[in-house]
């Protein structure tokens, strides 16, 4: 099918609305608005809803009611943004309701700046708000991973009853590569725990508050259950020049863009690297990197990060001490480039 | 009391969802207002008959527990995000009654933002707003509307309002914001002001029921509990002292001045879908395709501006982002690997932009333009800033009509244009960035000047500019062929 030229931000959007999305909020906040933009623009022509709240607080909490209603929703932001919607996201995945939020990654903390950066991945992938409770986690490095996670994220979402983060950087948010949208069509499942209109409604209840302690450990028992069947079905990731590498590159979004270009010449001189690019950063990719760690022929890891060192740990979980897993990372909005990265890669080779 | 009237239908006849063995009483302090006001409620649903589509909006509060009761669809919010929460259902099935059922903490402190808000938004839906001037859930804190002197566990030597500001008169508030259609203070403390809320309540959902906007009504309560009093003592209170700060009464109703209006059907689309989203149609594409096919490995164009890294820089307001884009689309027609990589946000506002584009007959890594194979530079500071950057025997293109001083580097190509006179001369000084266009196929070769003119409808949306464009590519083409 014809590729169509499209901002990472722009083609989220559009594909969440093939995937049957049709009810957006938020709040502007760079480099996160064109999501916002393109729902405004999209929405009405497809009989959807767009609002701008009045903050990311309003805009998790109208998700909130729209996916309590059975509704494919979604929102998206950046930063400070994620921070506030971070009480609504723990309310959501206490009720088990499905929706989707876009977190664009801009430098922090505070106000930061609004170049891209992957510091938000502790507050993403780890939690973010209180409570014993996951994130599925996509991490899309290119605009057709956009296009293609707007649509997987609402299928996840649903099938999982769960909060889905899309969690990327300004730099693909704010990027233009081609797409291919594909054919499908996706009308939304009904749902019957839904509330909603109808006497068969009524009886619906969406809450997160089980005053009985008992009731609530077996609550996040069953949650935990829930859990353990994603990390057991959905780990995405993908291997990259990895059959015969000795040294193990690991980085997400754009950092594996650069990281990819990286390697591409480090193998044209003979340096076995290859990469292991998680595309679900929750569940981690830990049974491949424990496989990779348990081969003989690779000697170190090094993950890349524009953070000071979040996913790392989760690396060094997987790893278990078996293989020295080393760090670089670029913060404040800074995105290495492909020189500062042979030379990364390289210096770990020879050491 | 009241409590002991028959149940309403709206109401379950048992509350299974309560725990404990009594699961007829509620879970309310004697003398509480919420158990009052809920039973109101219950009776207009079930007189109003909207049982079927009403979903109640359980707040954080002593109320937090509202769908013990209500035989309706129940959602329980996080604190103060009931009207946002609300918004959501409603937007999502604009055929439901929504309920925003709320304490003065909930409403009036921590979900000031969200409660305004939909106020002023016009939502359709009941607001339900429980002034008892004080958290009881907590313990008896002291709310935004406790009254001035009043003794509470956090204003222990009564409030002040040096330290705590004044009581927030919510109805007032409201009552303020055009959108509106019904606003109304009611007391529980007599008879007659409890038939005032009943019918209150019960106007403000007919009201939603009938389309007409956003109502709120704002019940004066007792919390017996809070206030260390008995039920009987704490109407007197009400009465005595509540109530001279929060007069009862009407502050507005515009149903009359607003039709009762039917809903507008909102289908679901999915027909003809990829059109509306302006992306290609499935079965489209062969074109594409076929280019990919013939694109193969670039061999045709000059190995130094094979697969080229370009960086594209000037002005905002120059087309610094657009010539990016259209270089990026035309290699995506003849079907590469492209990329496209803006600075945005306040360093755009700062005058200057700049992108990155890649043209590759392979996957793209990076698309992050460091080392650069060719520059276009349309003012001074972005060919000193960008120079450094130029790969040696890469090229430069640079607008000699604005930039006096030319490349400094030997160990590059440097290409004059003076994009932005020829644009003068062609009746449009916009259209440099598309002479500049002209000369970098001319001078690389990357694409035929047909190619740049056929694909142009890609990314120029007004039609009426293509021909102007095509001029201008033709004129920048012909400059660097012929050197004027
Ligand atoms: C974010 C958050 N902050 C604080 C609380 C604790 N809390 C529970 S109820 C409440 C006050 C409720 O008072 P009000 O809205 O007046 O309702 P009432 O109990 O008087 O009916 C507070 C502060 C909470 N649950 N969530
Ligand atoms: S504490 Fe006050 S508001 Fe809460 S149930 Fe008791 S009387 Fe009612």
């Amino acid at each position: 099918m014809a590729r169509v030229i499209l901002k990472g931000n722009d083609a989220v959007v559009r594909g969440a609305i093939l995937a049957g999305c049709r009810v957006y909020f938020g709040y502007p906040i760079t480099p996160a608005s064109e999501i916002a933009e393109t729902a405004a623009y999209y929405m009405p022509l497809v009989g959807g809803v767009f609002l701008q709240a009045e903050s990311e607080v309003a805009a998790i909490n109208m998700v909130y009611g729209a996916a309590g209603a059975g509704a494919r929703a979604m929102t998206a932001s950046s930063g400070p943004g994620i921070s506030l919607k971070m009480e609504g996201v723990s309310y959501i995945a206490g009720a088990e309701l499905p929706c989707v939020i876009v977190s664009i990654g801009r430098g922090g903390p505070g106000l930061g700046n609004i170049a891209p950066e992957q510091g938000d991945y502790h507050q993403v992938v780890w939690g973010g708000g209180h409570g014993n409770y996951r994130n599925i986690v996509l991490a899309p490095n290119s605009v057709q991973e956009m296009a293609d996670h707007g649509i997987l994220a609402f299928a996840l979402a649903d099938r999982y009853r769960n909060p889905v983060f899309i969690l990327t950087d300004g730099a693909i948010g704010q990027m233009m590569e081609p797409v291919e949208f594909p054919e499908t069509v996706v009308t939304p499942p009904e749902k019957e725990w839904a509330v909603g209109v109808g006497a068969a409604r009524r009886p619906n209840l969406i809450s997160s508050i089980l005053l009985d302690p008992d009731e609530l450990e077996a609550h996040v028992a069953k949650l935990e259950e829930k859990y353990t069947r994603i990390v057991e079905q959905e780990v995405r990731a993908e291997a990259y020049e990895l059959e015969d590498a000795e040294l193990v590159v690991v980085a997400f979004g754009i950092v594996s863009r650069v990281a990819r270009s990286a390697i591409e010449v480090l193998r044209k001189e003979g340096c076995k690297v290859g990469m292991l690019r998680p595309i679900t950063l929750w569940p981690f990719p830990e049974p491949q990197l424990r496989e990779l760690a348990a081969q003989e022929r690779v000697q170190r890891f090094l993950t890349i990060e524009m953070s000071n060192g979040q996913m790392v740990r989760d690396v060094r979980l997987a790893v278990e001490g078996r293989k020295p897993v080393e760090f670089y990372g670029r913060t404040g909005g800074n995105i290495p480039t492909e020189v500062e990265l042979i030379e990364q890669i390289r210096c770990q080779t020879e050491a | 009391m009241d409590v002991k009237f028959a149940k309403p239908k709206s109401f379950y006849e048992i509350y299974e969802r309560k725990p404990g063995a009594n699961k007829e009483g509620i879970h309310y302090c004697p003398g509480c207002g919420h158990g009052i006001i809920h039973k109101m409620i219950a009776e207009a649903v079930q007189d109003l008959e909207i049982q079927d589509r009403t979903v109640v909006i359980s707040p954080v509060g002593c109320s937090v527990f509202a769908y013990y009761y209500f035989d309706t669809g129940n959602i329980q919010s996080a604190h103060g995000r009931a009207p946002a929460v609300g918004t959501g259902v409603k937007r999502t099935h604009p055929d439901s009654i929504v309920i925003s059922y709320q304490g003065d903490g909930d409403l009036a402190a921590i979900g000031t933002a969200e409660i305004v808000h939909a106020a002023n938004r016009g939502e359709q839906m009941t607001v339900i707003f429980v002034n008892n001037a004080i958290y009881g859930m907590t313990g008896g804190q002291m709310a935004p509307t406790t009254l001035e002197g009043q003794r509470t566990t956090t204003t222990p030597y009564g409030r002040k309002k040096e330290n705590e500001g004044q009581p927030v008169r919510v109805a007032e508030l409201i009552d303020a914001l055009e959108a509106p259609v019904y606003v109304e203070r009611t007391t529980l403390s007599d008879v007659k002001g409890r038939t005032r809320t009943r019918k209150a309540i019960r106007k403000a959902l007919k009201y939603q029921s009938e389309n007409r906007g956003f109502s709120l009504v704002e019940v004066l309560s007792s919390c017996p509990t809070g206030w260390g009093v008995t039920p009987v003592d704490a109407n007197q209170w009400i009465r005595e002292k509540m109530e001279a700060v929060f007069p009862v009464g009407l502050l507005r109703d515009r149903a009359a001045d607003i039709e009762a209006r039917p809903l507008e059907p909102r289908p679901f689309v999915r027909e003809n879908l990829h059109q509306l989203l302006e992306i290609p149609e499935p079965g489209t594409g062969d074109a594409q395709a076929a280019a990919a096919q013939g694109a193969g490995e670039m061999q045709h164009v000059d190995e130094r501006y094979r697969n080229p890294r370009i960086k594209v820089a000037g002005f905002g307001g120059q087309g610094i982002l657009f010539l990016g884009l259209g270089i990026a689309s035309t290699g995506m027609e003849l079907g590469y690997q492209v990329s496209w990589l803006p600075s945005y946000g306040p360093e755009m506002r700062g005058g200057t932009a700049n992108c990155s584009v890649r043209v590759s007959s392979d996957l793209i890594g990076s698309p992050i333009v460091a080392e650069t194979d060719i520059l276009v530079a349309f003012n001074k500071p972005s060919l000193a800033k960008f120079e450094p950057d130029v790969r040696a025997g890469g090229v430069v293109f640079y607008d000699s009509s604005l930039i006096d001083a030319s490349p400094q580097r030997d160990d590059i190509e440097a290409v004059s244009v003076p994009a932005t006179q020829l644009a003068d001369e062609l009746g449009n000084t916009k259209a440099a960035n598309m002479v500049m266009f002209g000369a970098i196929a001319e001078k690389t070769g990357l694409f035929s000047l047909e190619e740049v003119r056929q694909h142009l409808g890609g990314y120029i949306k007004k039609k009426k500019l293509i021909p102007l464009n095509e001029r201008a590519i033709e004129r920048g083409a012909t400059y660097v062929r012929e050197g004027a």
